[in-house]
């Protein structure tokens, strides 16, 4: 996010337009997480869908408490040392008036709070795909409050807050793919690395529950990716939001067709989850670059990540960790293939003037890039790795095998996700509660998750 | 009295409920099944991961029939059900002891 392009002695007023667009961005943005929890809950097997849908939705819950209390303020603050912001009126919104404009911009604080604050949201839920069928709910809880407060707001204030060492540096992330998509897709690494895999991993069959659900899940993102991508310019004076929203449909149409074409060459069919998988690919590569390159270079970068994480996602097989749902091959690869590819493909004509090696410009962006690529993900990599371990020695980061196996959302939500048998219903506890009190010792607790 | 147990194409469904119609069969039961033979399973592929998947969905036919009956029903049964292709199933068919109708308590023979 680069400031707005403004005349010297302009003073930015409240403008509606933008304001009025950034709060649909902001509800689009919000719209994704549900979206993300389809689409991964889709990709697992029966016994672990509403599990996987939670580890998402849950995110909706903790990270906007912590924002307002200070999250908003680690990420948006005033700099200190380039690694953390803080700022005691964003503390609790408190100190913020409904008319305060964030500086430089047309839009009122609260409303890039609001933005900023779905970023946040879904970047956690990302990592949750690497850890499906697996993961204690109370530990994944601890986990998204420490990974938020210790990875995601710094690395934010790092990347898009005034001060931070990736912002002066001057390393180009239009909407988050060193943000959200790398840190997400680091984290995971580091955390199953810790964790371990799934039983039966590579000798069970995982397949797909719902492949509908899957789509559905990949249409929300897609939707709700247009005010990631396009609303991250704060505002619409200058064309470079319009530019982006463009760059986002050519990137993703791309990667779509490109994840095809591999499949249908190596497998011999073009499957639906690659054609999702695909889709999301195109979309995490465009979303660092889709301000700086032109529409025929999303259409390239859009392919390049489409070809490359297709590929990426069977190197689990290779090297034995259980990204369960690929989330290292699909955000983590993409991430890095948007950020570097912008040191090839700026065009010089977006949002900077900065030219990559195909423009005449050289290597130097890319070079930075490559500073704020590797910095984000050797930090976040670390940084989730450690604090998993240390919630796996407290809490223990995994339910028993017993619970894996026979299916963790009764275990760790005492639900099923579908009832398709009329003979298997319960009966109402009330109904049971009266010939439990007659003979057998009183249940203290209701279920046992 | 025998049960005739027949685990068949799925598609082949319609065309054994008229035969055995045509036959006289006034009843049968219909449950979805998976399984395999010699035709085994096929392949699936999940970004780029290949799963072998043994078990291919079938129906299973149940219908009661006389003993003077069985042969000549199941010969219409198999006749129906048959494609020619590897995978048309199996029928098969066993004593069986009682039957009673639920709602009059008939048995034997007059409960078919």
């Amino acid at each position: 996010m680069a400031p707005a392009i403004l005349l010297a002695a302009d003073t930015p007023t409240l403008s509606s337009a933008d304001t009025g667009f950034m709060l649909i961005c902001s509800a689009l943005v919000m719209l994704m997480t549900p979206g993300l929890a389809f689409f991964y809950g889709g990709m697992v097997r029966v016994k672990s869908t509403l599990n996987m849908l939670m580890m998402s939705f849950i995110s909706l819950g903790i990270v906007t408490v912590l924002w307002v209390l200070y999250g908003f303020s680690v990420a948006f603050g005033t700099d200190h040392g380039s690694l953390v912001g803080w700022a005691g009126d964003y503390l609790g919104f408190g100190g913020i008036g409904k008319t305060d404009l964030w500086p430089g911009y047309t839009i009122p604080v609260f409303v890039f709070a609001v933005f900023q604050l779905m970023f946040a949201i879904i970047t956690p839920a990302l990592i949750s795909g690497a850890l499906a069928d697996r993961v204690k709910f109370s530990a994944w809880v601890l986990f998204v409050v420490l990974w938020a407060t210790i990875v995601y707001f710094p690395v934010a204030h790092w990347v898009w807050g005034e001060g931070g060492w990736a912002y002066d540096l001057g390393v180009i992330d239009f909407a988050g793919g060193t943000a959200v998509h790398i840190n997400a897709g680091a984290a995971a690494l580091g955390v199953i690395l810790v964790i371990g895999k799934r039983v039966g991993f590579k000798k069970d069959p995982m397949r797909p529950h719902s492949l509908p659900l899957v789509v559905l899940g990949a249409g929300l993102l897609w939707f709700g990716w247009f005010g990631f991508n396009a609303g991250s310019w704060l505002g619409n004076s200058d064309g470079v939001g319009a530019l982006m929203f463009v760059n986002t449909q050519i990137a993703t149409a791309a990667a779509l067709l490109a994840w095809l074409a591999w499949e249908k060459i190596r497998h011999g069919a073009c499957t639906t989850l690659g054609a999702a998988s695909g889709a999301v690919a195109g979309l995490v590569a465009i979303t660092p670059s889709g301000g700086a390159v032109s529409p025929l270079g999303a259409l390239a970068v859009g392919a390049i990540a489409g070809a490359l994480c297709a590929m990426a996602v069977g190197l689990k097989y290779r090297f034995g960790y259980d990204d369960s749902l690929d989330v290292v091959g699909v955000h983590m690869v993409g991430g890095v293939i948007g950020s570097l590819l912008i040191g090839f493909f700026a065009s010089g004509e977006g949002q900077s003037d900065v030219k990559g090696l195909f423009y005449g410009g050289g290597l130097d962006q890319f070079w930075k890039q490559c500073a704020g690529v590797f910095g984000v993900l050797a930090y976040s990599l670390v940084a989730s790795a450690v604090l998993a371990f240390l919630i796996d020695k407290t809490l223990g980061m995994r339910v028993t095998e017993d619970e894996e196996v026979s299916g963790i959302d009764q275990a760790q939500h005492a639900e099923t996700a579908y009832d398709f048998s009329g003979a298997g219903g319960g009966v109402l506890a009330s109904v049971t509660a009266p010939l439990t009190a007659a003979g057998q010792p009183k249940q203290t607790r209701k279920v046992d998750a | 009295m025998r049960l005739i147990t027949a685990v068949v194409k799925p598609h082949r469904l319609d065309e054994i409920k008229e035969a055995l119609q045509a036959f006289g069969v006034h009843g049968l039961t219909v449950t979805e099944a998976s399984g395999y033979g010699r035709q085994r399973g096929h392949t699936e592929v999940y970004r780029g991961a290949e799963y072998t998947v043994d078990l291919v969905p079938k129906i299973r036919i149940e219908v009661l029939a006389e003993d003077e009956d069985a042969e000549q029903l199941i010969e219409v049964l198999v006749k129906a059900a048959r494609t020619g292709k590897i995978g048309d199933g199996k029928v098969w068919s066993v004593p069986v002891e009682t039957v009673v109708r639920v709602r009059t308590g008939e048995r034997g023979p007059d409960a078919l």
